[in-house]
Order: C-alpha cells, then sequence, then structure tokens
C-alpha cells in the first residue's frame, strides 16, 4: 500500500550510487523535493547530473541507495514503468521528438496510445497545450521543420500531455541559440509558476536563480553545496561552487 | 485463327529460329500463363513471408534473452552462407520425407506440404534471413534518444517498436529493402529444380515441345521478368516520395 501524502517529499533521493562499468558517476547523492517545488542542479560538466535525472526516470537503473517518487521505489525490479512515467515527464537536450509525426501528432500520440485515453479528448488537450507553449499554427509542422525552440516547446507540451506531476528537464536549453533559449525558457517559468514540480539539470545561471527555489551544486558525483538561491550565489562556502561561479557569473 | 495468330504461324515459317508457338498454340499458351501466375504467386508469397521473417529476427535480436539473439544469429549464418538452390533442395528432398502425408483422392499419399510450399518457406528463409540484417541496420540508424523519449513516454519495447522505431527504420532501410526482395523475386525461378511450375519450368516444356522456340521462350522470360522487377522498382521508389519527411534527412 502507497500511504505517501503531500505533506512528504514527491520526490526523495537517498544516498544514490550509480557507476557505468569502473566509472562510479554518483557517489552518495540524497535530497528531497517537495510538491509544486522547482529545484536547479548545477556544476560542471561530467559531475552526474542529467546522470542523475535520468535515473529518477528509470532510464538509468542504479546499483545502490533509493529513490522514490510520491513514495514508491524507483529501484526496484518489479517496478511499474509506466506508472512512473505516467507520473514523472522528461524532456531532453535534443528534443527527441518523432520525426515522422506532425508536432500535434507528436503531443497525442504517448496518451492515445500508451494510455488509451479517446482521441477526441486527447486532442482538444493537445490543443490547449500548444497554445500554451504558444505554438498555435504549427500543429501540422513536421519536427524537421520547426526551429529549436519551438521543437523544444513541443517537447515540453508532449510531457505534459501525459498529465505528470513531476517534469524533469535535462539540459533543454543547451542545445539551442542565445535567442530561442528565452521562448523555451518563459514557457518553463509558466509551468512553475502553475505549481508543477520542475527539476531542471541547467547551466542557465540567471534562470536558475530567478526560478528556483532550491539550487543543488553537483560536483565528481556528490552534492558539494545547496541552498535557496539567495544565499547559494552569494554566499557559497565550498571553495569549489566559489570556482564553478566565479567561472561561469 | 486471328490475324495475330496468323502473323507468328507465318513467322515461324519464314524464320524458324522465331517460332512463337505460344502465341498460337492452345496447349504452349497455357503452360505459360500458369508459369506466370505461378511465378507471380511465388514472388507475392515469398516477398510478404521473408519481410514477416525479417521483422520477427529483427524484434528477437533485440531481446534480452541470449538465447533468442543467438538463435537469431544461427539462422541469419545458416540462410546466408549456404547457396539458396541447395538450400531448396534440402528443404524438398530431405526435410520433405518427414512431413506427414494426407490421401485428398483416397488413393494417392501425397505430403501435406507440396513442392510449391516448400519452395515458399525455403526462398522466405533465404530472403528473409537477408532482411534480418537489413532492418537490423535500419533500427541501429534510429538514435538511441529517440527510443529514450519513448520510453519516457510510457512506451514499452514492443509499442516503441512498431509505432516508432518501425515507421523511421523503413525510411531509412527500404532502398536496400528494395533490392534484396529484387533478387528474391529473381531466385524463384530456381525453385524450377523442385518441379515449381513456374515460368521458367514453364518455358523449358514449351522448349521441350518445340525445340525451335528457344529463342522466343527466352525473349519471353527476359521481358516478363523485366516487367515485374520494374513494378516492384517503381512501387517501391513512389512509397519512398510518399514517406518522405517534410524537413527530415532520410
Amino acid at each position: 500500500m502507497n500511504t505517501w501524502t503531500e505533506k512528504e517529499p514527491i520526490l526523495s533521493i537517498k544516498d544514490v550510487h550509480k557507476s557505468f562499468g569502473e566509472l562510479e558517476v554518483l557517489k552518495g547523492v540524497t535530497f528531497d523535493v517537495m510538491k509544486g517545488e522547482v529545484i536547479c542542479i548545477i556544476g560542471p560538466s561530467g559531475s552526474g547530473k542529467s546522470t542523475l535525472i535520468r535515473c529518477v526516470n528509470a532510464l538509468n537503473e542504479i546499483q545502490s541507495g533509493s529513490i522514490k517518487v510520491e513514495g514508491v521505489e524507483v529501484n526496484d525490479p518489479k517496478l511499474d514503468k509506466l506508472a512512473l512515467r505516467r507520473k514523472v515527464g522528461m524532456v531532453f537536450q535534443q528534443y527527441n521528438l518523432f520525426p515522422h509525426k506532425t508536432a500535434i501528432e507528436n503531443i497525442m500520440m504517448a496518451p492515445i496510445q500508451v494510455l488509451k485515453q479517446d482521441p477526441k479528448e486527447v486532442e482538444e488537450r493537445a490543443h490547449t497545450l500548444i497554445k500554451k507553449v504558444r505554438l498555435q499554427g504549427k500543429e501540422n509542422s513536421f519536427p524537421g521543420e520547426l526551429s529549436g525552440g519551438q521543437q523544444q516547446r513541443i517537447a515540453i507540451a508532449r510531457s505534459l500531455a501525459m498529465e505528470p506531476n513531476i517534469m524533469l528537464f535535462d539540459e533543454i536549453t543547451a542545445a539551442l541559440d542565445p535567442e530561442t533559449v528565452k521562448e523555451v525558457l518563459v514557457t518553463i517559468k509558466d509551468l512553475a509558476q502553475d505549481g508543477m514540480t520542475c527539476c531542471l539539470v541547467t547551466h542557465e545561471m540567471g534562470f536558475a536563480k530567478e526560478i528556483a527555489d532550491h539550487i543543488y551544486f553537483t560536483d565528481r558525483g556528490i552534492i558539494v553545496e545547496h541552498g535557496p538561491p539567495k544565499t547559494f550565489f552569494t554566499d557559497a562556502k565550498d571553495p569549489r561552487t566559489k570556482e564553478f561561479l566565479s567561472q561561469i557569473l | 485463327m486471328t490475324g495475330f495468330e496468323q502473323y507468328f504461324i507465318e513467322l515461324a515459317d519464314t524464320h524458324p529460329k522465331w517460332n512463337f508457338v505460344y502465341f498460337y498454340q492452345e496447349v504452349e499458351r497455357s503452360r505459360i500463363i500458369t508459369g506466370i501466375y505461378y511465378t507471380i504467386g511465388l514472388s507475392i508469397l515469398t516477398v510478404f513471408f521473408s519481410v514477416v521473417v525479417g521483422l520477427v529476427g529483427a524484434w528477437m535480436q533485440g531481446s534480452k534473452s541470449k538465447l533468442a539473439r543467438l538463435t537469431v544469429q544461427g539462422f541469419i549464418q545458416f540462410f546466408r552462407n549456404t547457396p539458396p538452390f541447395v538450400q531448396l533442395l534440402f528443404f524438398y528432398f530431405a526435410l520433405g520425407q518427414f512431413t506427414p502425408t494426407h490421401s485428398p483422392d483416397g488413393w494417392l499419399e501425397v505430403p501435406i506440404i507440396s513442392n510449391f510450399g516448400w519452395a515458399v518457406i525455403s526462398l522466405s528463409l533465404f530472403a528473409g534471413s537477408y532482411n534480418v540484417e537489413i532492418f537490423r541496420s535500419g533500427i541501429e540508424a534510429v538514435p538511441v534518444s529517440t527510443r529514450e523519449a519513448a520510453e519516457s513516454l510510457g512506451y514499452n519495447r514492443f509499442q516503441s517498436f512498431t509505432k516508432i522505431i518501425l515507421p523511421l527504420c523503413f525510411r531509412i532501410c527500404l532502398p536496400s529493402l528494395n533490392n534484396n526482395l529484387i533478387n528474391l523475386v529473381k531466385t524463384t525461378t530456381q525453385a524450377f529444380g523442385i518441379a515449381v511450375p513456374e515460368l521458367l519450368y514453364q518455358c523449358i516444356s514449351v522448349y521441350n515441345d518445340y525445340s525451335t522456340s528457344m529463342n522466343a521462350v527466352m525473349l519471353l522470360m527476359f521481358i516478363v521478368f523485366f516487367l515485374i522487377v520494374g513494378l516492384i522498382a517503381w512501387s517501391s521508389s513512389a512509397l519512398e516520395r510518399k514517406l518522405k519527411i517534410p524537413g527530415y534527412g532520410v
């Protein structure tokens, strides 16, 4: 029986270890995310940020530790992956839209094919989502006909169509040019304001500062320092954090 | 007798090497028609089943089970590394001995799988082994990240295979699939070896009846195969155009 309530963390990560062969990427990561919270994970390349949120969605398996989404253990061979993925939406750096389907079909596919929902109802929802990501008029464009920023917003809408409770964003602006970054960030900001729980891996420090409730700095597989953006950016204690921030800001 | 038939009778008189006997002799005409009928039937069935074999094999190759992967690998090695004609003889003469028989007329015992049946099975498996490799190359060309996106949307392996990977894979491997299927259609002539009454078999029968018809039957064979293969090539490129995705490289 799942006795999870909204007062407990919606996402609870405890002492997670993850290796790719010999290489240990995560060396005991622990943190909690409450419902409606927006957290940003920052850190140098190769520090395990992306791996961490991929583990939350069970795209990567972990070797030890515990990841609980709404009280359900992800690190469990008997995990109902579909149930997990209904709750957790994920957006990737390379958008990964299905190139043979139009924008609106991309959004509608999973709810119809995986959740077996009524196509008419899904289509209505898809139109609302397209409006939400400000892409009216692009419904019938193929991904190849859209700009990077537009594709990424369709990818966000595609994840939202599954009506998840948590959204994971894996460096979603890293492949975009500076002008289109903004339009994607606005979309996420809207989401955060609607109360969606968001975990972002990002290099956009300004954005992290503005949107995050909590910031985690990772380096070499551990969380070095964390805190609310106000104190995190002005009052970093650890030398590694200081060095990283001085290079970036 | 029509003018058309009259013309070829006179042609055979004046040019004995060009005896188009199947244009004016009822028996020979029906041989050729049967031959074309069998060649087309054999082609359609083997093309269909070889694609099915290819898809199932490619699906099994991506399986977690080592046994399934090894089975597919063994299957590919066996059928790719031996001549199709030898396979055909093996299936019909060796395996054919062990199949149960039945007696439709109450007198004669006949095996439940006819020579035509064996030709379909053997040629489908032969071309299927190539199709597995063709589909595998197409599947591998679909980025892993696309598969992960499907996975993160809750697609299981079968759903993502049929709804996302195959439609993309198919577009990538259509040209090489087309090559293999064209080869298969031409290989159906080898069913002659186990007396399937396809076009080559019938043409040789016509030639045996009328040795003057050699040039005429050879010409006919070339033209019929040229047209059948041409039709496949044309429909394949039409399909390729139809499946083209705006703004997508393949």
